[in-house]
């Protein structure tokens, strides 16, 4: 943190340079790039060119015929994706887009903008697949694939976060999402990577989870949380692992068992899936909802998602739960079926305790938590005292995909209404699906990335400073373990006094169990409000 | 970027040269039959190639976009426009999103406060004049049917008289002709002068503009200042159109340059980015239900893949679990 520029040097008005975007060149300035993948994590998943190299280098070591490979590639995709063609086509650069980007509002740099993001990949098609191009180059908007231009993908598609906030705002419906996919697919031919993108797919594919975590490391880490809830409420829980015959397969982002504080909201769901005494399994093969294959290539999005289908067969569960995570969820909603459907060996899903058929969920066979979380609530199924978060004031920070991907709006914003008193939206042009990146999507939630990051949190950074100001706000709730992982050095950064936590956290925090012990401090061992009082005067 | 526009200038400039340096050496048969057939067939067939192309294309995934309330619980209201999960949706949307630029509407401009607060200001400039343009543009078409049919439909004349409701000069000034004037000037000169679009704008954006505005310039400028021979404009029209085209020396060179730069207009369109009035008809992120996980959707060219399986995984780690009371589905030995 220390390295980084003061806040208020990061913002800055963003002034175009006066030379043609095409000839200025790439500066790979330090804090806004990731490390390469490193050798052995291509090979895991068998990808192409897995060496030692160094974006810093001069010879980023490609295979002597990368051109080729690239325009192969690219032709390929394109007549196998019709978004793709549609969006190299349709585009009027009419500018909708450009202040839409949290990258382009808090960096500046004008390749930021959505509609430069997806010329620098349109103008290499432009010269490689259309007519224009090959006759007037330079005057269409065509150029050359050039070592220049490769570098230049390299960055600025790994400076993308796949949020979809421009697809939002462009009359054309163009999605920068499924540009950079492609893009990132055709860097993936010739061995250009990212190592957070590849090593959590190298050990999902091997491990069945990001971090790469061991079954029995799983076990332990469940163990301690279940040890934790029982220290703070006196409840005794177990949670099944790899359960034969169970009703219902709960899958999770593995940072929700791995670091704080995804963990407080990794105790909300198991507190929950126990007091109701619901009939379910975890899985250690199984044991990440997250889907890195989604910032890599279809392909292996495919190869990791399989494994929850697959393990929902072996162990004969009737459907499948997912935890609170944002990109996941654009996998299992808008991919899942498609790729390893159909699942018909599950059932339509219904609430074991509600009755509810989650009608929405009828082919997929699989529910978002809040969805089950916010149908218990209606059907008061939960004993609930709100009062046990009345030591935070809470926001809610939707995440692009379940926001833009999904539109699970009114779900967390129900469970908020219903587990705390003071809720306060953030402005209306900074939630819901004109929502704002936490800037460390896509697998760019590395540090040596950290002074991109901050810069592209800042506009969210900014809409909580602005109810932090106004209504005192000091909890930033969420739906994503990305977030959970990026928002707090973002907050740290820009807005030191409020903390980050999501929604099942504060939900097993105002969740009234049965044979509990009188709450005396939080899911985080934090004093409830009331206590603190009370342990001056004791 | 100046360059950008100098060249867009320019070409335009020799394109309002090549008729008038034609027509003068008499080739009225090029310009006049020739070039207008060639035009509209490479409209037609430029357009059906390009629309096939797409169309040839897979949707592998469902891929919409969704700007409101998914349909999930039966008591949380669901946003059938902005997050379709039917075909009554779908049409809703695709309607607003074609006759009333809904996303654009959306748009806001993000500014920056002295006390480093970001704002966001509803700008509808673009949407205004944006809007504006293509439906100038749409009544400019359809008035334009009074030269090719004959008997001219009621609709026609009805948009016609509606038109020049304000008919205080003669020949009649239509209003849709200033407005288009109006919006290609505001749309040309926001890529000129705002720094951010000038800097994303290349030589074919400018040269749209200002091609649409000659166009325009030249089809008033016969109208109302060379007043040429309208009769035999329409007979000319009328004779393209049945297939049996004769040659009108007398309408005047003004109008030579029009009927050039809309061919050129026409030939150029199904290989610009002026496409994308039929591009946004075939877009994935709004043409699509969001009914991902209602109704499985079918990838075409999926194809199977290696994946590390259960009996892999149990392999590798069957100790450890073993040891951790993790159930195994083969007991070690």
């Amino acid at each position: 943190m220390k390295k980084l520029p003061k806040p208020d040097k990061l913002m800055i008005e963003p002034r175009p340079p006066r030379e043609n975007w095409m000839e200025t060149p790439t500066e790979f300035r330090e804090g806004s790039w990731s490390y390469p993948a490193k050798a052995k994590n291509l090979e895991t998943i068998g990808y192409p060119n897995p060496r030692e190299w160094s974006i810093t280098d001069e010879d980023w070591k490609l295979p002597e015929n990368w051109q080729q490979i690239i325009h192969d590639g690219f032709k390929e995709r394109l007549e196998k994706y019709r978004s793709l063609k549609i969006f190299m086509d349709t585009c009027v650069r009419c500018g909708a887009c450009a202040d839409k980007c949290h990258f382009f509002l808090g960096s500046g740099d004008p390749k930021n903008m959505p509609v430069l993001r997806a010329e620098l990949l349109r103008s290499v098609y432009k010269n490689d697949f259309t007519t224009a191009g090959k006759i007037l180059g330079r005057i269409a908007g065509a150029r050359k694939l050039t070592l220049n231009v490769l570098k230049e993908w390299f960055y600025y598609f790994y400076q993308c976060s796949e949020c979809r906030r421009c697809s939002v705002f462009c009359p054309y419906g163009i999605d920068t999402a499924e540009i950079t996919m492609m893009a990132r697919e055709l860097m993936n031919l010739v061995g250009l990577n990212i190592n957070w993108v590849q090593e959590p797919v190298a050990n999902c594919y091997r491990f069945g989870n990001h971090i790469g975590m061991q079954p029995q490391a799983i076990k332990d880490m469940i163990d301690f949380m279940a040890e934790d809830i029982e220290d703070i409420t006196g409840v005794h829980l177990e949670v099944p692992l790899n359960k034969k015959g169970a009703e219902i397969l709960f899958v999770v982002p593995s940072g929700d068992y791995f670091a704080d504080p995804g963990t407080y909201t990794f105790m909300g769901y198991i507190m929950l899936l126990n007091e109701l005494g619901i009939d379910y399994t975890m899985s250690t093969y199984a044991s990440e909802g997250g889907n890195f294959g989604l910032f890599s290539s279809h392909e292996t999005m495919k190869r990791l998602n399989a494994k929850i289908y697959a393990e929902a067969r072996r162990l004969g569960v009737k459907w499948i739960l997912g935890g609170e995570c944002g990109h996941m969820w654009r996998v299992i909603h808008q991919y899942m079926d498609t790729l390893n459907g159909p699942a018909d060996f599950l059932e339509v899903p219904v609430s074991p305790i509600t009755g509810t058929r989650f009608e929405n969920a009828s082919s997929t066979k699989m529910v978002h938590i809040c969805e089950f979380t916010a149908d218990l609530i209606y059907h008061n199924k939960l004993k609930l005292d709100p009062t046990r978060n009345d030591n935070v004031r809470v926001t809610f920070h939707d995440s692009c995909n379940p926001a833009r991907a999904m539109g699970l709006l009114e779900e967390p914003r129900y469970i908020l209404n219903n587990v705390c008193n003071h809720f306060h939206e953030m402005p209306e042009n900074t939630i819901r699906e004109q929502t704002f990146c936490c800037g460390g999507g896509a697998g760019l939630n590395n540090d040596e990335n950290l002074e991109m990051r901050m810069r592209g949190g800042l506009p969210r950074a900014n809409a909580v400073r602005h109810v932090h100001e106004k209504h005192g706000v000091n909890m930033l709730s969420c739906i994503c373990a990305i977030d959970r992982v990026t928002l707090p050095p973002l907050m740290e950064y820009w807005v030191p006094e409020v903390d980050v936590c999501g929604i099942h956290e504060l939900l097993g925090n105002a969740l009234v169990m049965q044979g509990e012990n009188e709450r005396r401090v939080n899911l985080r061992g934090e004093p409830n409000s009331g206590e603190e009082e009370n342990d001056h005067e004791g | 970027m100046i360059r950008n526009i100098l060249i867009s200038v320019c070409f335009v400039l020799a394109l309002c040269a090549i008729p008038w340096i034609g027509v003068s050496f008499g080739m009225y048969a090029v310009f006049g039959i020739l070039i207008p057939y060639l035009a509209g067939s490479i409209l037609l067939a430029g357009i059906i190639y390009r629309v096939i192309s797409w169309a040839k294309a897979p949707v592998p995934f469902r891929i919409p976009t969704t700007g409101g309330q998914q349909k999930s619980l039966p008591w949380i209201k669901a946003n059938n426009l902005e997050n379709p999960t039917n075909t009554f949706g779908i049409i809703g949307r695709m309607l607003l999103e074609i006759l009333l630029f809904r996303s654009l509407f959306r748009n806001s401009r993000a500014g920056l406060l002295d006390d480093k607060r970001i704002t966001y200001t509803g700008s509808r400039w673009l949407w205004v004049f944006g809007l504006m343009f293509h439906y100038s543009f749409l009544i400019i078409l359809l008035r334009h049917l009074h030269f090719f049919l004959q008997p001219i439909p009621v609709i026609v004349k009805l948009v016609t008289s509606l038109d020049g409701v304000f008919d205080i000069l003669l020949p009649t000034i239509y209003l849709s002709d200033i407005a288009f004037l109006f919006c290609v000037t505001f749309l040309f000169l926001r890529r000129v002068v705002l720094p951010k679009i000038r800097y994303i704008s290349l030589v074919s954006d400018y040269f749209a503009l200002l091609l649409l505005a000659t166009i325009a310039i030249s089809g008033i400028l016969m109208r109302n200042v060379f007043k040429v021979d309208l009769y035999s404009v329409k007979q000319l029209a009328v004779g393209l159109f049945s297939f049996s085209p004769g040659l009108y020396e007398t309408i005047g060179v003004v109008f030579y340059i029009h009927l050039f730069c809309v061919c050129i207009l026409a030939a150029y369109f199904p290989f610009s980015k002026l496409m994308h009035m039929a591009g946004i008809f075939l877009s994935p992120t709004r043409n699509l239900a969001n009914t991902n996980r209602m109704k499985r959707h079918v990838n075409p060219w999926d194809y199977p893949v290696q994946t590390h399986s259960y009996e892999e995984y149990e392999d590798e780690f069957r100790d450890k679990m073993l040891s951790a009371g993790i159930p195994l589905d083969k007991e070690g030995e």
